[in-house]
């Protein structure tokens, strides 16, 4: 699967050949410090985006134009404090800076971008870097916060000591950028003059591993002395060998080393850390003149609010609520016009095409089933719009700070918090905004559970069921209100109890850490939160479209053939259909929850997304004149169900099939997109079938035992 | 000999040098490569809402970290205090 060291160069290095090639460049550096600024600022729209096969990490690659105008490729690798590795962003930096991978060949030169008001600790991840031996430029980006906060830096020092060209940059201002681009054209950048004393009782076995590398791993010299200091770095050799386990001359040689130290009690990995951060104080001593001050920042101020026992919880409580109605309320009326729009292709098709198959085709599969996703848009472009707000305000961590201990009730961490809590509305930017859990495990329990968390498209199946099931106006709207919590909360305690189930059994793994940069509060510029909303959501529109349409299209066929000799009405032709006969198949399995096969034909068809149970109900107890869509007046719909009886004339909707109905909807997977994101984001269709099956399996659990429960109390 | 504790001992806002750092595990070789090192001074700066987990300061910036982990950080209180 994986090709070994020597052939990993394969891309970049054969396109243009010769020596007159550009170069290709790895943009690495902290989270935070502005590595995606910086890229955009590089490379404009002139920027791929796809996905390293076999994982889930995104891969950008871009173009810049050097001083002469040839093409310059840029590689923006995710951010990382270190190249040891602990999650699958991670291992990206680290294999492709290596050269381990099989789709990217190693870069040639790396650009290390760092917050300045942060030295100490960005230098590190640069100190492994220049590890490598390839030609560096170093950024310093974030200088006006820099300066601001009365650092002064001797950058020429800076230059002088790391022997590599060295840009103070405002990345945010594009002020710097001109200046990086020459340096990137320099045919000849120089080699850093990386002076580090590995430590004495280190250095043999550095050496000793350096070479067994070589020999027996195939390895490049300067690749392998790099990874020789890794596998001394981290304790867990499997972790750092990635995709290319060691050769058994190599691990042998290391464990040796490992036994003998344990002996003597040397903390190899340690002392490594240490020595690598002595060496960066040791410069930061040489260039810095004066340090930044440290007082309690602005952002320490605004923290003694929002992180406070009680305003946080106030202030996390009202961002929620603004999200939320911002969700409901502004999504609502380019929904509507969604809606409107799609209606009007669909009549303008049928008006045109002569009638036949490939009519409805069009109009009922295509067209309905893709607009039915569609019209999802503006809420899912809205939480990415507030997603990215969050994220780029510096709140984010807030949350996931304060939320920490109570999801680590359930075995995940507080960055969980946000993507479960964005699933109420729609659950694909939630599972899209898992990607900033590290641990694999805790990011794969939470895109597991987050289809629970009751989402927007539910509540036309909990309007309907609750009119049917408490009808007229008698009832008072607290009874109204009251059952639609109880669906909310049921989903919440569903998604957390098999969170704390999926943690505990299924995917076992290290309690989950908190460890997190807090980083300070800053401004957002809207322009980048909304290049970054609109990159989600064309993300979620590339990978779930064409798998939707197809969806949609069988699910046309299956309600639309085989079809009902001569003119039938559409509640005759949609009973003889293959949905018809899925639902009479289905009646055995799901008469113990009290629903028959005109039912099931509704399960069958709103997999293709919940609200669709609504429309198909409609043809199914031939409402005539039904109007989909959000706010169709169901009252038609609603005398429809009351007066809908089984063969034996009990009536079919009673208030406890009502009920069990909703409760159905509350667990079962009912959601193409979300399948079909799912597979997207686990890489396998493992995930989301096991999801299917889990979900639905309770949904059907949960009914029956409600069903026969309310049946024996006279219900 | 100046006092020594946890520091998930350390009162808030008290600054503190880390004495003793435990050597295994995946948390505390995060800790280390994020700069957290015996001899780094370090800050706490508040706790969550709910205890923990722990927000401190080190090199200049601002840093999480859980409870059950700073139990195995032994730290020294700063003189004046
Ligand atoms: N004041 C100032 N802010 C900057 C500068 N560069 C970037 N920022 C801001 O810093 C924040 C983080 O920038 P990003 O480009 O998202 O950082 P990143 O390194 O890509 O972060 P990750 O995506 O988390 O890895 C954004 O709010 C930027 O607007 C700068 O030079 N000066």
């Amino acid at each position: 699967m994986h090709l070994s060291g020597a052939r990993v160069m394969t891309e970049f290095v054969q396109k243009p050949a010769g020596p007159g090639r550009s170069p290709v460049y790895a943009l690495v550096g902290n989270p935070n410090c502005g590595k995606s600024t910086l890229f955009n600022a590089l490379t404009g729209l002139k920027q791929k985006v796809g996905n390293y096969p076999g994982v889930t990490v995104e891969k950008k690659i871009g173009t810049t134009y050097s001083q002469h105008g040839r093409p310059i490729t840029v590689i923006d690798l995710p951010g990382t404090y270190s190249l040891a590795a602990r999650s699958p962003d991670e291992a990206i930096v680290r294999d492709v800076l290596f050269g381990r991978r099989a789709d990217i060949a190693q870069p040639d030169r790396i650009i290390c971008i760092v917050d300045t008001t942060n030295l100490e600790r960005n230098l590190y991840l640069v100190h492994q870097v220049l590890d490598l031996g390839r030609p560096v430029i170093l950024v310093l980006n974030m200088m006006d916060l820099a300066t601001n906060a009365g650092l002064d830096l001797r950058v020429a020092r800076l230059e002088h000591e790391l022997g590599i060209p060295v840009i103070p940059c405002e990345a945010v201002n594009s002020k710097g950028v001109l200046e990086l681009r020459l340096a990137m054209s320099r045919a000849d950048l120089p080699l850093p003059r990386h002076r580090w004393d590995i430590p004495a009782p280190i250095a043999p076995a550095v050496a000793e591993l350096q070479a067994s590398l070589v020999e027996n791993d195939g390895k490049q010299p300067l690749i392998a002395r790099a990874e020789a200091l890794l596998l001394l770095t981290d304790q867990n050799p499997v972790r750092v060998a990635g995709s290319m386990p060691l050769s058994e001359r190599t691990s042998a040689i290391l464990a040796g080393w490992k036994k003998r130290w344990e002996g003597e009690g040397v903390d190899w990995s340690g002392t490594l850390v240490k020595s690598r951060y002595d060496a960066i104080t040791r410069l930061c001593a040489e260039v810095v003149q004066r340090a930044a001050s440290t007082g309690p920042g602005a952002s320490d101020r605004i923290d003694s609010v929002v992180v406070h026992p009680l305003w946080g919880w106030l202030v996390l409580g009202a961002i929620m609520t603004v999200l939320f109605l911002s969700i409901f309320t502004l999504a609502e009326y380019p929904m509507n016009w969604i809606d409107a729009q799609v209606a009007t292709l669909g009549a303008w098709v049928k008006g045109v095409m002569p009638p036949g198959d490939l009519r409805d085709l069009i109009t009922d599969g295509a067209i309905a089933g893709v607009g039915g996703v569609v019209v999802f848009l503006p809420q899912i472009l809205i939480l990415f719009f507030f997603l990215g707000l969050l994220e780029s305000t510096g709140y984010m961590a807030r949350a996931a700070f304060i939320m920490d201990r109570l999801m680590s009730r359930v075995g995940l961490n507080g960055k969980s918090f946000i993507p479960l809590l964005s699933s109420y509305a729609c659950a694909i930017p939630g599972i899209m905004a898992t990607r900033t859990i590290e641990d694999t495990k805790d990011r794969l329990v939470t895109i597991l559970v987050a289809p629970l968390m009751s989402c927007s498209a539910r509540l036309p199946v909990y309007l309907l069921m609750i009119a049917a099931l408490l009808p007229g106006d008698r009832v008072s709207v607290g009874a109204k209100v009251g059952l639609m919590l109880l669906m909310y909360a049921l989903g919440t305690f569903g998604a957390f109890g098999f969170a704390w189930l999926f943690k505990k059994y299924l995917l076992k793994g290290e309690p989950p850490l908190m460890i997190m940069e807090l980083p300070p509060y800053r401004l957002p510029r809207m322009k980048d939160v909304l290049f970054h909303m609109l990159e989600r959501a064309g993300l979620f529109l590339r990978r779930a479209g064409t798998i939707i349409l197809g969806i949609s299209i069988v699910l046309w066929f299956l309600t639309a053939y085989p079809r009902h000799p001569g003119s039938a009405t559409p509640q005759e032709q949609i009973a003889h259909s293959f949905a018809g006969t899925a639902g009479r198949v289905l009646e055995p399995v799901i008469k113990p929850l009290g629903f028959d096969w005109r039912i099931g034909i509704g399960l069958v068809t709103s997999f293709a997304a919940r609200e669709v149970f609504v429309s198909s109900m409609a043809v199914v107890f031939s409402v005539d004149h039904f109007e989909g869509g959000k706010h169709a007046d169901i009252t038609p719909l609603r005398t429809a169900l009351k007066a809908a009886i089984w063969p034996d004339g009990r009536p079919l909707f009673t208030p406890l099939v009502c009920l069990t109905l909703m409760i159905y909807y509350v667990f079962a997977m009912q959601c193409m997109s979300t399948v079909v994101v799912v597979k997207r984001e686990t890489n396998s269709w493992r995930w989301p079938l096991f999801q299917t099956a889990y979900m639905t399996g309770t949904a059907w659990l949960v009914c029956f035992v409600v069903f026969q429960g309310g049946r024996t109390l006279g219900f | 000999m100046a006092s020594t504790l946890k520091l998930s001992q350390l009162p808030v806002g008290a600054r503190a040098t880390i004495r003793e750092f435990p050597g295994h595990g995946p948390a505390f070789l995060r800790l280390r490569e994020m700069g957290v090192l015996p001899g780094t001074a370090i800050t706490l700066m508040r706790t969550a809402p709910l205890g923990d987990p722990l927000e401190v300061r080190v090199r200049g910036y601002n840093l999480t970290l859980r409870k059950s982990e700073a139990e195995h950080v032994v730290v020294e209180l700063a003189g004046g205090q």
